[in-house]
């Protein structure tokens, strides 16, 4: 994650200096344990963290003071006095219970929400798995952590327990689509899965943040928190645990440390879709004040092509990662806000809120951010209000792509034909003019979107992908 | 051993273990439990294997949906705690020893083909997918484009015939669409409440 | 890269018999849908093999996508008549579905 995976391990294979030629041709799995090892940190301080945010935030909001003894003024190390609370207890399993699953329904929790982190990029090339298709891949991954709650409800034995994976399991199963549609609607405006990519294309003033793109990606925002919010089966939409019908829902049975892994695994879950949203809508790791993004972004691309001095790079991605962070622990300490001053909705209302609202909502917002650029294009002649989103991919992209579509072209007789966008028979064929000529293609391709949401996502992806590819042959 | 065959082996055997669980496994839940790790293996088989749009959408709908409502069926359907309905212990041998039978079958046509003189040069001397549409498992932009009804890796490598472009997947992508509104709309209609036949039946 | 192949169609072979085999024995209705999957699982392990290791290319993973969605609608269909089924008998066991007019 620090630096990119390939680069650690190209380093160990290639390195001379003594303490390390014995690792040569092992690089992969070297970098693969410091990655990991790098996001175990990360999920193990993010609760750590957010434990205590939560208990400091709701005691103010109570007129209370919160922790305030363990660890000086703020009482911070309250979290690390209740893991230790926690150590100590009893691990009971109830003699009802399914002792197999039920020992093993909180490690499918942890590892499902800890696995999310995996394609969650903290700052430019500072993921641990670039994926193409990396959004596809973490909501994929966060859609098994229902999995582990549905298990543990059954398994105990108990019928709190049982209502409450069965509430989980309808609730899940509901929210899983408008939060899908939600995230789709910025990639719709982005043209690409990759994570990295689009928090890349949003580099500049906050105008160019997918959340002022269009006001369907403005309304969009808040409906992905809400329904994001619901996917960690947070309050006002935490059915599965609610103390008073309930007594502790599915966590009923448990105590000690498996009872703390579902709360590490719901708070980690919470940063991980918080930042989510702050990469498809907040910019990601980009500050929104566009001359110091530009300074961090040529630091980072000097640093990229050698010129330039490493550490200036490093500098700047520490930088962004904190910005990341920052946006995404905003996103955390809003749900935690909205836990106390929400009163819990009761299970109907959840379901309602979802199937009558949430998904009809999201579908029009769908609909409306595919039409959006073809509207805007027949008003003004333009697809977007500032300049195309592909034209802000980094250049260190565009440069891999560029590698790729040339090692495309040599496998070719024509190099002409090889563009796939001329496979369009909209497409203006005209080279010379390919950065005018960029928004026309995009219209052209956009409204195809609403029925077949992941196919012309890639199309136009591709489309803003050869465009840029073609801006560098022109240089 | 390399690091790709060393998680191939471990994968597989998750697969082939838990799959083997699922079978010998009484209790529904514990079924959908193994089935889970098992299609999870999977998935991580085709991440392997350089199909990571395959990989996610096998998490995504197969582990994510169909079994989540799977389980949701065994909640609805259970009449006790921990259903078991057993099956007899000479069904259970015949089936094991049918189905070893046909595993030796499989196993033996399998290992029957002579993969290196096929005609036609069957398998690739290195993948297909390699260096020229999808380097390094990044499948989603073929795969995406495929099913718009265009096909970058035939077209555009000079497989194909050179001025008949393929078609691509657009029309079985249109009929798979339908057909899920059509079974969203008749697994709706079957699953509604039937209170009034319910009352006479009992 | 035959050698691998090869691991992979058996991997796919021994989901495809497990499947087949929990068709045939489970007795729950349930049970015998999570033996359709995997059998469907083992054709998909197949496709994407071949679409790595031979000239199928992008083929065989569009195959296995086209599985993945039709198994998803499959289950849901199959769940919704198992689930109408339970309404009518009280029961899942499938042995017991033995008239035509329930």
């Amino acid at each position: 994650m620090l630096l990119a995976a390939q680069s650690i391990a190209e380093f160990i294979d290639s390195t001379d200096a003594w303490p390390l030629t014995w690792l040569n041709g092992y690089g992969i799995v070297v970098a693969a344990v410091i990655h990991a090892l790098l996001l175990i940190h990360i999920f193990a301080i993010s609760p750590f963290a957010f434990i205590w945010l939560e208990r400091k935030v709701s005691g103010r909001i109570q007129d209370r003071l919160g922790p305030t003894r363990v660890g000086g003024l703020f009482g911070w190390l309250q979290s690390l006095a209740d893991g230790i609370k926690l150590i100590q207890k009893e691990d009971l399993c109830p003699p009802a219970a399914d002792s197999m699953l039920f020992r093993s329904a909180p490690y499918i929790v942890c590892v499902s929400s800890f696995a999310a982190f995996m394609v969650l990029p903290f700052s430019h090339t500072w993921v641990a798995v670039a994926a193409d298709c990396g959004l596809f891949i973490l909501l994929a991954i966060l859609s098994l952590e229902v999995f582990g709650i549905i298990m543990a409800g059954y398994s105990s034995g108990s019928k709190w327990s049982l209502f409450g994976g069965m509430r989980e399991a309808a609730q899940m199963v509901s929210y899983e689509i408008p939060l899908a549609l939600c995230a789709l609607i910025p990639v719709i405006s982005a043209g690409s899965l990759n994570l990295g990519e689009i928090g890349g294309m949003q580099r500049g003033w906050l105008s160019n943040w997918f959340m002022f793109h269009d006001p369907f990606t403005f309304i969009a925002f808040f409906v992905y928190f809400v329904v994001a919010t619901a996917s960690c089966k947070r309050a006002p939409f935490d059915l599965a645990e609610a103390e008073s019908e309930l007594v502790g829902g599915f966590h009923t049975e448990y105590s000690g440390m498996r009872w703390s892994f579902f709360f590490m695994g719901e708070y980690a879950s919470m940063f991980a879709v918080c930042g989510v949203a702050a990469v498809l809508f907040l910019g990601g790791w980009n500050s929104g004040i566009g001359p110091l993004d530009d300074l961090l972004y040529s630091w980072r691309a000097s640093s990229l092509s050698g010129e330039g001095s490493w550490a200036a790079g490093y500098l700047a991605n520490v930088l962004g990662a904190v910005i990341f962070a920052s946006k995404a622990s905003f996103g955390v300490f809003v749900q935690v806000w909205l836990r106390w001053t929400l009163p819990r909705l009761r299970i109907d209302q959840v379901m309602t809120t979802c199937l009558k609202y949430l998904v009809p909502i999201s579908c029009f917002l769908f609909l409306g951010a595919t039409v959006w650029p073809l509207a805007l294009q027949l008003r003004t002649g333009r697809t977007t209000w500032t300049a195309p989103v592909g034209d802000r991919l980094s250049s260190s992209v565009v440069e891999l792509r560029a590698e790729r579509d040339k090692s495309d072209v040599a496998a070719v007789p024509s190099p002409q034909a090889a563009e796939p966008e001329d496979l369009k028979p909209e497409t203006p064929e005209a080279p010379a003019e390919a950065v005018p000529s960029h928004a026309p293609e995009s219209a052209a391709v956009e409204p195809e979107s609403g029925r077949d949401s992941s196919g012309s996502v890639n199309a136009a992806s591709s489309e803003v992908l050869a465009g840029a590819t073609k801006k560098e042959v022109q240089q | 051993m390399s690091g790709h065959s060393l998680l191939f082996t471990f994968f597989a055997l998750a697969t082939c273990l838990s799959a083997v669980a699922v079978v010998i496994s009484q209790t529904v839940v514990r079924m959908a439990f193994w089935l889970i790790i098992s299609l999870g293996s999977t998935a991580a088989l085709f991440f392997l294997a350089d199909a990571d749009f395959v990989g996610a959408a096998q998490l995504l709908i197969y582990v994510g949906g169909t079994l989540v409502l799977l389980v949701f069926g065994v909640m609805l359907t259970a009449s006790g705690p921990y259903l078991k309905i057993e099956t007899s212990p000479g069904e259970t041998i015949i089936a094991g020893m049918i189905g070893l039978l046909f595993l030796f079958i499989v196993y033996a046509s399998i290992s029957g083909v002579d993969w290196k003189s096929t005609p036609g040069d069957a398998v690739a001397t290195d993948s297909p997918l390699d260096n020229r549409s999808g380097a390094d498992g990044q499948t989603l932009r073929p795969v995406g484009l495929s099913l718009l009804g265009l096909r970058p890796d035939k077209d555009l490598s000079g497989g194909g015939d050179g001025d008949q472009p393929s078609t691509g997947y657009l029309l079985p992508f249109e009929i798979v669409s339908v057909h899920l509104l059509v079974v969203l709309i008749g697994a709706a209609y079957l699953a509604r409440a039937k209170r009034t036949q319910q009352a006479s039946a009992s | 890269m035959a050698a691998e192949l090869h691991s992979y169609l058996m991997v796919g072979a021994v989901l495809f018999v497990c499947g087949v085999i929990c068709m045939a024995t489970k007795r729950n209705g349930i049970g015998v849908l999570m033996g359709v999957e995997l059998v469907l699982n083992g054709a998909n392990v197949n496709f994407v093999a071949f679409s790595r290791y031979t000239k199928l290319g992008l083929d065989g993973q569009i195959f296995s996508l086209f599985i993945i969605v039709l198994a998803a609608a499959e289950a849901a269909v199959a769940l919704a008549i198992a689930l109408n089924f339970y309404n009518n008998h009280l029961t899942i066991d499938v042995d017991r579905a033995n008239k035509l007019k329930g």
